[in-house]
């Protein structure tokens, strides 16, 4: 078992976190958190190789994740399955544009899933200033410092995740997971706009605490 | 220098994914010109992707994986930049996300006339309820007075116009609700071109505006 069911068992957990036994089980299946450097190699082989075994270690870990996302956002079974097919295949077509010194492969990975539940859910247009096409394209020359602090910030940020109040996470999962905007969180919630912005601003503003220096 | 950048909230809500089209437009054109948002945006992202990685999973069915991979086979792993397919003046005037918008070059765009004041480019979205333009508004003009229905969302690509003590230059980006009336007037050396969207009518408030009114179209 990872580290983080046993920390989420000991605080009484956090929603996502689930210490339920089930999802123990699942987790145990899909397998355990893995490092960032681990998935970067995997993203890496792809790009490079078109390697397939390399894809089907990904889509073990993240396909699963992805589904329960696509649950999240309160679609059924069967579309959230498609949800999470599209974007790993849209992992494997795109992966020579992912660049380990902006980002995570998890964060990369959100941006792919984010603009395919626009287009599969919303069936609108998702004007793009993303992490793989708004700026040049991974350099060769780049520093590895540089992927290795976006590594290491990645992990801080996981860990201080955990630390957050029950509702500052419950409006970030409002906003990541259901796709909600401030003004439709504070309706639903009830609460004033005002609100919902300071407890978004805050979480956001401690989980930042968690960055090194220029990513702060 | 870019001094006016989206607020907080919407640049959050852009990052979430949760902006409508035309507002995402905005701040992804915005955020493309902007490196102070561009890091805002990546930090949430990356909060997003942390917990992204901290949902629960829920098993695929049998054989997903074995499906995805026989797809493969007529997948190529794309190479990471596509050619361009804009003038020079074009390319270096809008950034990408918005260029992904436009039928052609800034030249060649089917631009409309609205009185002597600007030339209007209507920009293709999905849905009919919010409009985004291109506008070009002639050097020294002064716009109208207006005040709004909806919001609206100004960001400067090129030139620049004062807004009572504001000066709006390229990559600023200002937003307008019902609760501001205003009147922009045009610096006088350049046009001014702008990415505007809106998600009701503007409302003109002058005498002569006044008449005009019944007759704006959306």
């Amino acid at each position: 078992m990872d580290g983080v069911g046993v920390a989420a068992a000991r605080t009484g957990g956090f929603p996502w976190y689930s210490p339920v036994p089930a999802l123990r089980t699942v987790r145990a299946r899909a397998g355990a958190q893995v490092t960032n450097d681990e998935l970067c190699r995997l993203v890496s082989a792809i790009a490079v190789d078109s390697d397939r075994e390399a894809f089907a270690r990904l889509f073990r870990y993240f396909a699963p994740r992805l589904k329960g996302f696509g649950l999240r956002r309160g679609v059924d079974a069967t579309a959230a399955e498609e949800l999470a097919q599209e974007t790993m295949l849209t992992v494997w077509r795109k992966a020579a544009s992912f660049d380990p010194s902006r980002a995570t492969v998890s964060t990369w990975i959100f941006t792919i899933v984010r603009n395919k539940r626009i287009d599969m859910f919303r069936r609108t247009g998702w004007p793009e200033a993303d992490l793989e096409e708004a700026g040049d394209p991974p350099s060769e020359d780049r520093l590895p410092d540089e992927n290795v602090v976006v590594s290491q910030a990645g992990q801080a940020i996981r860990s201080a995740v955990k630390t957050l109040p029950k509702e500052q996470i419950e409006i970030l999962e409002k906003a990541f997971f259901e796709e909600k905007s401030h003004r439709a969180i504070a309706e639903e919630m009830k609460l004033p706009l005002g609100t919902v912005k300071s407890r978004i601003r805050l979480a956001l503003a401690r989980l930042r605490v968690a960055l090194p220096e220029g990513h702060a | 220098m870019i001094t006016h950048h989206p607020p907080f909230d919407l640049l959050c809500d852009y990052a979430a994914g949760a902006s409508g089209e035309g507002l995402a437009l905005a701040i992804a054109t915005h955020v493309a010109m902007c490196a102070t948002c561009r890091e805002q945006v990546s930090q949430i992202e990356a909060v997003a992707g942390a917990m992204l990685e901290g949902v629960a999973p829920a098993a695929m069915s049998d054989g997903a994986l074995a499906l995805a991979l026989d797809q493969l086979d007529d997948m190529d792993v794309e190479p990471a930049r596509a050619a361009p397919r804009f003038d020079a003046l074009t390319a270096g005037t809008i950034p990408l996300p918005l260029r992904r918008y436009l039928s052609g070059n800034l030249s060649s765009l089917p631009w409309k006339s609205m009185g002597r004041l600007f030339q209007e480019a209507r920009l293709p979205l999905s849905g009919k309820a919010v409009k985004a333009s291109l506008m070009r508004l002639r050097p020294g003009s002064l716009m109208p007075r207006h005040t709004h229905r909806g919001h609206e969302y100004t960001l400067v690509l090129a030139g620049g116009f004062r807004d009572g003590d504001e000066a709006f230059a390229p990559g600023d980006f200002c937003a307008k609700d019902v609760a501001h009336q205003h009147q922009p007037v045009v610096d006088e050396d350049e046009e001014c071109l702008c990415l505007v969207v809106l998600d009701a009518p503007v409302k003109l408030t002058g005498a002569i505006g006044r008449l005009v009114n019944p007759f704006l179209r959306f």
